[in-house]
């Protein structure tokens, strides 16, 4: 229950910043347009490019606008204030609460996550959608895959973020490392081009690594392209990185606990 | 006129002064001060890569190889860096009408626009500049140079940085208007500098008229590049517009200049 609270608070802080929202779906929306275009140029030359038809393409192009502020792709996020109150020094109080720091921050995300995805989500797809052929999920089974992939995704940014943010813990500032993370989340998670496009060993790296979970993971299972088993197979692949790097953040922040010196005064 | 020099000359110098306090105060975190210049290389470096990998599914683009998209992403990175390093930081106006800092710079005897632009100066955007310039000098080794070419090449860099400010100052100064749409800005930016990225040829006519005279961005490379190829212009546009950036680029930054004055002239302080 306290987890919800936490989410429901971060998800009201959000919604109060109107114009910026506007703005945000605005702007989505203008690159959306720019990389639809990108693509078909593409697709047109290249009409099944790694396994898309151009209108899979687009939905492609579409579905990243969409997950960009979900998964915060450009780091952000409750992770932010953390970095911030690591290099304050105010996380001495965030640790004093019977609650984890871990599981508040991961709420506080999700809140975040949500309304991100109800505003620069959702209002960018219906753009996409009158402008451009779209696709819609093939099958019900791909529907509700990609409902599970969401929060899935969510959660494996969220532990990159997280651990980006911890290394303020050391080095004080995360800027530096953010925007290197922000790098590699851009052009692994296919935001930049599809990973299905990545040739040879670069694209299986590619595909291994958590940042596809980001988006190459929801889109294909949007797409139709993992059925049945193996659409329970890109689900674990999620929830394997998920665990995986929520394990690291946990051992990271013991680690800097031991670190951290509250001064009296 | 030399009076016009005179105070340009020491506008400048105060830049200089603020951008300098602000390099030595990214320096106090060493790490994350090259980090960030890795990173912002690294973020435009993967770009391209993305470009190039395109590339492999195709033998043009829209009627241009790659060198030739080569040619146009790293002129429109190129002016975008330069634009961005100098002045990038005007984005964060809303940001300085909430705090009320934008009060405490109006006490000060610069202009506002002068300690906007140089405040919280980063050289971190080099890396952008210094992968640009290595991709157009890459893609430069395929042109086949003439002197006025080299010379279209120069005003191309130059005014495209200049489009790119202009753009800049005119979309950041909404944020007088309201203060938390600073991402506005972004789609004529950022988007402009990645619509620039592809030959204009992929995109529908409307596009490209929509380029050329509301947000003059094919002025940052497209028309000159055409020339600079010896390209014949898809959109059969009349020539003379492959040399028309100079006057886009004084044009943008007129407009910008104007809408920046009327938005300090609207800004009534948070008073708190």
């Amino acid at each position: 229950m306290l987890y919800v609270a936490i989410a429901t608070r971060a998800f009201r802080r959000y919604s109060t910043y109107r114009a910026a929202t506007l703005a945000g779906i605005f702007t989505n929306s203008v690159f959306g347009i720019i990389y639809s275009f990108a693509y078909l140029a593409l697709w047109e030359a290249s009409p099944d490019a790694g396994g898309y038809d151009a209108t899979d393409a687009v939905t492609f192009v579409w579905l990243g606008q969409a997950m960009l502020m979900t998964i915060a792709l450009w780091g952000g996020g409750s992770t932010d204030d953390l970095a911030e109150r690591i290099r304050t020094g105010d996380v001495a109080i965030d640790l004093y609460r019977p609650v984890g720091l871990l599981g508040w921050y991961l709420a506080s995300d999700l809140g975040r996550a949500a309304y991100h995805l109800l505003t620069r989500g959702l209002a960018p797809t219906v753009v996409g959608a009158v402008l451009f052929d779209i696709n819609l999920p093939a099958t019900p089974a791909a529907a509700l895959g990609f409902v599970l992939a969401l929060p899935l995704a969510v959660v494996v940014s969220f532990a990159i973020r997280f651990l980006v943010a911890c290394s303020a813990f050391w080095l004080l500032d995360q800027s530096g490392l953010k925007v290197m993370s922000g790098a590699f989340a851009i052009f692994f998670s296919g935001m930049m081009l599809p990973l299905v496009l990545f040739p040879g060993v670069l694209g299986a790296v590619a595909r291994a690594l958590p940042w596809a979970a980001y988006l190459q993971v929801p889109a294909d299972i949007w797409l139709g392209k993992r059925v049945g088993v193996d659409l329970l197979a890109a689900l674990g692949f999620q929830a394997l990185w998920a665990a995986v790097l929520l394990g690291c953040c946990q051992l990271v922040l013991r680690a800097a606990t031991r670190k951290v010196v509250v001064q009296g005064g | 006129m030399a009076e016009a020099r005179h105070q340009a000359l020491h506008h400048a110098r105060r830049y200089t002064d603020i951008a300098w306090l602000w390099i030595r105060a990214a320096w106090a975190y060493p790490a994350s001060f090259v980090m960030l210049a890795v990173g912002n290389g690294l973020i435009t470096g993967l770009d391209f890569v993305g470009l190039w990998i395109m590339f492999a599914h195709l033998n043009d683009l829209g009627g241009f190889s790659l060198h030739e998209v080569a040619f146009l992403y790293g002129a429109s990175s190129l002016g975008l860096g330069i634009a961005d390093t100098l002045i990038g930081s005007v984005e964060r106006i809303g940001t300085y009408v909430r705090t009320g800092r934008l009060d405490q710079m109006m006490t000060k005897p610069v202009p506002l626009l002068v300690q906007v632009c140089a405040d919280q100066f980063t050289l971190r955007r080099l890396g952008r500049i210094t992968q640009a310039a290595v991709v157009f000098g890459w893609a430069a080794t395929y042109v086949d140079w003439t002197p006025l070419r080299a010379l279209v090449a120069l005003c191309m860099v130059v005014s495209g940085a200049a489009v790119f400010f202009g753009l800049f100052v005119t979309f950041s100064s909404i944020q007088f208007w309201t203060t938390d749409a600073s991402e506005f800005a972004n789609a004529f930016t950022y988007g402009g500098a990645t619509v620039a990225q592809y030959p204009l040829s992929i995109f529908p006519r409307e596009v490209m008229v929509a380029l050329t005279f509301v947000i003059p961005i094919a002025f940052v490379n497209w028309y000159p590049a055409l020339f600079i190829l010896g390209r014949d212009d898809p959109f059969e546009m009349p020539s003379w517009v492959q040399f028309a950036s100079p006057v886009a680029a004084v044009v943008t930054i007129a407009v910008g200049l104007l809408v920046w004055r009327s938005g300090v002239r609207h800004y009534s302080s948070t008073g708190s």
